[in-house]
């Protein structure tokens, strides 16, 4: 899926996460991952989120996280809806959900 | 009368010289006119007060910490003796809140350079977690501080205590006068361990001052000021139910806990801390002791409006307060026989001639972590960085009957249950059952109360599942990485060093 | 029998909420993307939903997903989080007639030919919040075999009628409370009871449940967590009715070892439907 404008989604709000996805201009993928905890679940948050855009077919773009202690299913959710939002897409395609 | 030294002398040689009376005042000149005999502690001011303490560069300086995050004391003090030049001193500070963070400077510019207390929380822990002081922070529980003050480890010097109003002769308390804190439980071990004891007091009030939570015969100077506390932040008003979901069902599971442990009868004692849980659960406790037309004897803390209210609905005999909660508790206090004050020394202290927390039934308390062996960590973040206190915690824990610790399992994507505590502050050897909203764990140490609860229908699991369950929704943390520098020593109630706390690594 | 006493109401948008609500145990809990979301958020809310119908904390609670009506622009793409995500239920608000529930129906089946879920798995409910909903309530009940539950919904419904709550009986809402029940009753389907909004008021709460208990209602819509203990309880049989109950049991059994076709207890027969409220009630005792 190609990115081509920016897009948010989520909060700041406890248990949640903020998602911020924008169009690369230098045809690269960046991750950037900021937690309340970073120490403990950093590794794996960043994994979630590659893992989630691997399956979505994203190859490009800069995705901010701004993680307020999320489980892995809220981290999917949110990056899946930013991606969404950031592409364009009218709907996902139903039979990829993941 | 002529001089019978030299007899004397010969007859009893072990004794010394007796010297031969010289005039009513002739040895104590402090009572020889009306003015020194009655006025001779008011001091003009903070400044003048510690002049006359003899305070000297190294010496230690204690507080309490009945005004909480209201607090006033402990920087009024010490932004004076930084303005006065004093260096290298100790602060024992029975515990400190968040409100004392501008302490980080001073302890930067060298005025204070090492700390004894019970809990740290805020910048100032922040800071301390990542190095400020050259020397490790000594974290001691309640009743663990009295100890220390026995053996003579900790030496206070000059303590400089709150108090909401005294008389000019140093009677004290804060049980009257308008910040009205409540009891003086920590401050009155000070009052009889310190070299010098100062006053701040909002109030002056006409001699004799009553009730004396601290009497005049320990006191040494007073200094009338502004603000001792800020009244705001003491009152939290009655303590209202929680609506929270998680906070009600632990606390009822709390309440169920004790219905069928074994020791829910007649003449019981409890003791509370001061959370959400804790307080409702004293509600639904209410219920259950209706039902079963059965009193307490004593409620012992820690004390709060909801335990007053059971006192006053005749539900709780005795309310045995260190250290008033909030507002109503220390009205209570003020307006209640029943309602009593005691010193830190009555409360926990193991060496004491008698603890108070060696008569508790059951005692609910709370946790940051708790390990697969029941060991609680109060002290540490997940983060490894300080924000609590060790406060009473492993005092009541290892003399109660029944210690029951009440936890969220899971905090956001935090575990409460953990494999192993970051740092160990009460031994899991003293705790018997984990109240979560996701289940009970009870320790392998006590099968009867497990059956009892099981039998009650609870939902009662090993530690293991627990933990297991919480690891299934958060996933399992890295461990956190420390450098070997010692940043605080963990010592358990007897003086003993149970844990240490190390530098977060960057 | 599946006990219905407590529907749990989560904003599907909300993470924190999503992350816990199974903490508390409902006998239902319903997810949902309708009057909780903001028109903005319901593709992210979708998608949230959809994670936590998988999520194995959810997977020994009954789940409901509450999708936007028929007359908007989202419903099916509600759908298709909701059955592919694995729902028990999926409950249509504001239902006014049984032609929606065919609608519904048709794209339920549709998706789970699509997706490879058995046909007819995904069950209904529907809500009914307005004058025609309750009017129509007993062809709504019976339009479908997947239909399991009725709700009423006291919010809209009140505002459709030209009237609001009272205390008390609360006489604006007997007859619809009334229809809707037999309505349920008449179609074998189970009966809720509609929402109490104020937390705060606890005695509030428990007056409008025991209205419901005693008009016969499985359950109510709960808003807030701490209310499904209050309900549990209401509804938990006291211990005489359990020990009736168990006596009833036991001369059922007696009866039937002894090959006789009528059951007495104390000289009075007891008829079947008696017979199965005894075990009703020991299976709520059982639970509480």
């Amino acid at each position: 899926m190609k990115i081509i404008k920016e897009s948010v989604v989520g909060t700041l709000e406890s248990s949640d996460l903020l998602v911020k996805v924008t169009p690369s201009d230098t045809a690269s993928r960046d991750i950037v991952v900021r937690s309340e905890v970073f120490k403990q679940f950093g590794k794996q948050i960043t994994r979630v989120v590659t893992e989630t855009l691997d399956k979505l077919a994203v190859s490009d773009g800069l995705i901010v996280i701004e993680d307020k202690g999320a489980l892995d299913c809220v981290i999917r959710a949110r990056v899946q809806a930013a991606v969404l939002r950031a592409t364009g897409a009218r709907e996902p395609d139903w039979g990829k959900l993941s | 009368m002529k001089n019978e030294s030299e007899a004397l002398a010969k007859l009893d040689p072990d004794l010394g010289p007796l010297p031969p009376f010289a005039g009513q005042n002739a040895r104590t000149p402090h009572l020889a006119s009306p003015d020194a005999r009655l006025h001779r502690k008011v001091c003009a001011s903070l400044e003048e007060a510690i002049a006359r303490s003899g305070l000297k560069d190294g010496m230690t300086v204690s507080f309490h910490h009945a005004f909480r995050e209201g607090d006033k004391v402990v920087l009024t003090v010490v932004n004076w003796l930084a303005r006065l030049g004093f260096k290298n001193l100790t602060l024992a500070s029975s515990s400190l809140a968040g409100c004392h963070d501008p302490l980080v400077e001073h302890i930067r510019s060298g005025v204070i350079t090492q700390i004894y207390t019970s809990g740290l929380r805020g910048k100032l822990a922040e800071a301390v977690s990542n190095g400020l002081m050259e020397r490790p922070v000594q974290v001691h529980s309640h009743g663990g501080r009295v100890h220390l003050l026995q053996t003579g480890e900790l030496k206070i010097d000059v303590a400089f205590l709150g108090v909401a109003c005294c008389d000019e002769f140093g009677n004290a308390n804060a049980s009257h006068g308008k910040t009205n804190c409540g009891s003086l439980g920590y401050a009155k071990v000070d009052a009889d361990f310190a070299r010098q004891v100062v006053l701040l007091t909002e109030q002056i009030v006409d001699f004799p001052n009553y009730p004396a939570s601290i009497s005049q015969d320990r006191v040494d100077w007073i200094v009338k000021v502004d603000q001792v506390g800020d009244a705001s932040k003491i009152s939290v008003g009655a303590a209202r139910v929680t609506n929270n979901p998680r906070e009600l069902m632990i606390a009822r599971r709390a309440a169920d806990v004790i219905e069928h442990s074994g020791y829910f009868v007649e003449g019981f004692s409890l003791q509370t801390g001061s959370g959400a849980s804790s307080t409702a659960a004293t509600r639904f406790l209410e219920e259950r002791m209706k039902k079963k037309n059965i009193a307490a004897s004593f409620a012992l803390g820690g004390i709060t409006g909801g335990i007053t209210d059971l006192h006053k609905k005749g539900l709780i005999r005795a309310v045995v307060d260190v250290q008033s909660f909030d507002h109503d508790a220390a009205e209570s206090l003020r307006t209640f026989p029943g309602h009593i004050e005691i010193s830190a020394n009555e409360y926990a202290n193991p060496t004491s001639k008698a603890a108070y927390v060696d008569r508790v039934d059951v005692v609910i308390l709370s946790a940051l972590e708790i390990d697969l062996d029941f060991n609680v960590n109060v002290i540490t973040g997940s983060d490894g960085v300080m924000r609590g206190a060790s406060g009473g915690h492993c005092d009541v824990a290892a003399a109660a009957n029944l210690t029951m610790v009440v936890a969220p399992l899971v905090r956001s994507r935090i575990p409460t249950v953990v494999r192993r505590v970051t740092t160990l502050v009460t031994p899991g050897e003293s705790v018997d059952v984990l109240i979560t909203d996701q289940g009970i764990a009870v320790n392998p140490a006590r099968p009867e109360i497990e059956k009892r609860l099981r039998e009650a229908r609870l939902p009662v699991m090993t530690i293991e599942a627990l933990h297991e369950k919480a690891v299934a929704l958060t996933g399992e943390p890295e461990p956190l990485e420390f450098t070997e520098r010692i940043v605080g020593v963990i010592r358990y109630r007897d003086g003993s060093v149970i844990d240490v706390v190390r530098q977060i690594a960057s | 029998m599946k006990l219905r006493r407590s529907m749990l109401f989560v904003p599907g948008d909300n993470a924190a909420m999503l992350s816990t609500s199974f903490i508390y145990r409902p006998d239902s809990v319903m997810f949902d993307l309708e009057d909780a979301v903001a028109p903005r958020e319901k593709d992210s809310a979708r998608l949230m939903v959809y994670q936590a119908l998988q999520h194995p904390a959810y997977a020994d609670i009954e789940t409901v997903v509450r999708i936007n009506g028929v007359e908007t622009e989202w419903w099916q793409q509600d759908l298709e989080v909701a059955v592919r995500g694995g729902v028990d239920i999926v409950r249509l608000p504001k239902t006014e007639n049984a032609q929606e529930i065919h609608e519904l129906e048709a794209h339920v089946a549709r998706i789970e030919q699509a997706c490879g879920r058995p046909v007819g798995e995904t069950k209904l409910m529907a809500a009914i919040e307005s004058a025609s909903g309750v009017v129509n309530a007993v062809a709504i009940s019976t339009a479908s075999p997947r239909m399991v539950a009725i709700a009423m919904a006291g919010f809209d419904y009140l505002v459709d009628m030209h009237t609001h709550r009272s205390a008390g009986w609360e006489p604006e809402l007997f007859f619809a409370r009334a229809a809707v029940l037999n309505a349920a009753r008449a179609a074998r389907i189970d009966a809720f009871d509609v929402v109490y909004g104020n937390v705060n008021d606890d005695e509030g709460f428990l007056r409008e449940v025991n209205i419901a208990k005693q008009l016969g209602f499985n359950g109510k819509s709960l808003i807030h967590p701490k209310q499904i203990e209050m309900l549990h309880r209401a509804y938990a049989p006291t211990e005489e009715e359990v020990s009736h109950a168990k006596r009833v049991l036991a001369a059922a059994e007696e009866a039937r070892r002894n090959g006789l076709g009528v059951v007495s207890l104390d000289g009075k027969m007891v008829d079947p439907p008696v017979i199965h409220e005894a075990e009703m009630a020991l299976q709520l005792a059982d639970l509480s």
